[in-house]
């Protein structure tokens, strides 16, 4: 029953994807009757492999809405303030050339797969840090700082305050 | 109007170029991953945002295509470079290629 369950919503989540990329293109209000066939066809296809993984550590907390407002309000705020002030830092890294590179690990305490991926694609889209590897047991982060202001760091002084959003939008 | 989305682009421009000149200084694979993929990120996200508010500007059927599939490329463009970034720098630090001048690898040290 949950793996049906975990299937019909994957293609429920592809369908959606496919209406807003062909939004505006038919006669039957906004999409045409063979959009919305193909797209149907499309979204049972990729629900196949894809259902069972996505979902497969019960990550289905994901669905309730308040957590996507949350998202939205952490990308538009919080965390394209840091990738701002983190790219100019950059930019001037690059042109002065003032590098102290190395690979720190620290412990940002998140159990669940989908705000360790948060975090660590936070981590990676923010200049200056790139996650290397998290270790799938016990979740510490290994990552590769541009300019190290201490070898043993807190999550705080990495990516500031990404691990406190992961944890309030994931779990 | 205009000038807006022009200083859109300009800031897109220069940070894109930014991002090439940093693949020369920078002395190994992880911090040209840096240079490369954040700049160009960055870069992106204000050439799309240019992209978009013309669309929404322009209006109608094809305004409004324009600026949903620009701002879709920019959702996938978020998920995927992280992604592919990672996936670059742990196959390097796997192969055995070290962080040239590091201050410290606990990566190293785990392994």
């Amino acid at each position: 029953m949950r793996k049906w369950g975990a299937w019909a919503t994957s293609a429920v989540f592809i369908y959606i994807v496919y209406l807003i990329l062909t939004l505006w293109t038919g006669e039957l209000g906004l999409w045409s009757l063979g959009e919305l066939i193909t797209g149907a066809v499309i979204a049972l296809l990729g629900a196949i492999p894809l259902g069972n993984i996505v979902w497969k550590r019960g990550d289905v907390r994901l669905l309730q809405p308040h957590r996507w407002i949350l998202f939205l309000f952490y990308l538009i705020g919080p965390f394209f303030f840091s990738m701002a002030r983190a790219n100019i830092d950059v930019a001037y890294r690059v042109i002065t050339g003032r590098i102290k590179p190395g690979i720190v690990r620290f412990q940002p305490h998140l159990k669940t797969d989908f705000g360790r991926t948060l975090l660590a694609n936070s981590i990676t889209l923010t200049p200056g840090t790139l996650t290397v590897d998290v270790d799938d047991g016990t979740g510490e982060f290994y990552v590769h700082w541009i300019y190290v202001k201490n070898p043993e760091p807190r999550p705080e002084e990495v990516c500031g305050p990404f691990p406190t959003w992961a944890r309030r939008i994931a779990e | 109007m205009k000038v807006f989305l022009y200083l859109l682009l300009a800031i897109g421009a220069i940070f894109n170029g930014l991002g090439a000149f940093a693949l020369i200084r920078f002395p190994d694979v992880y911090t040209r991953i840096h240079g490369a993929t954040k700049c160009t990120t960055f870069g992106s996200i204000f050439s799309i945002l240019a992209v978009v508010i013309y669309g929404f500007v322009k209006g109608g059927g094809e305004g409004g295509t324009l600026a949903i599939h620009a701002l879709l490329a920019l959702f996938f463009l978020l998920i995927t470079n992280p992604t592919g970034s990672h996936a670059l720098a742990r196959g390097a630090h796997r192969a055995g290629v070290r962080p040239v001048g590091a201050v410290v690898d606990r990566l190293e040290e785990k392994e």
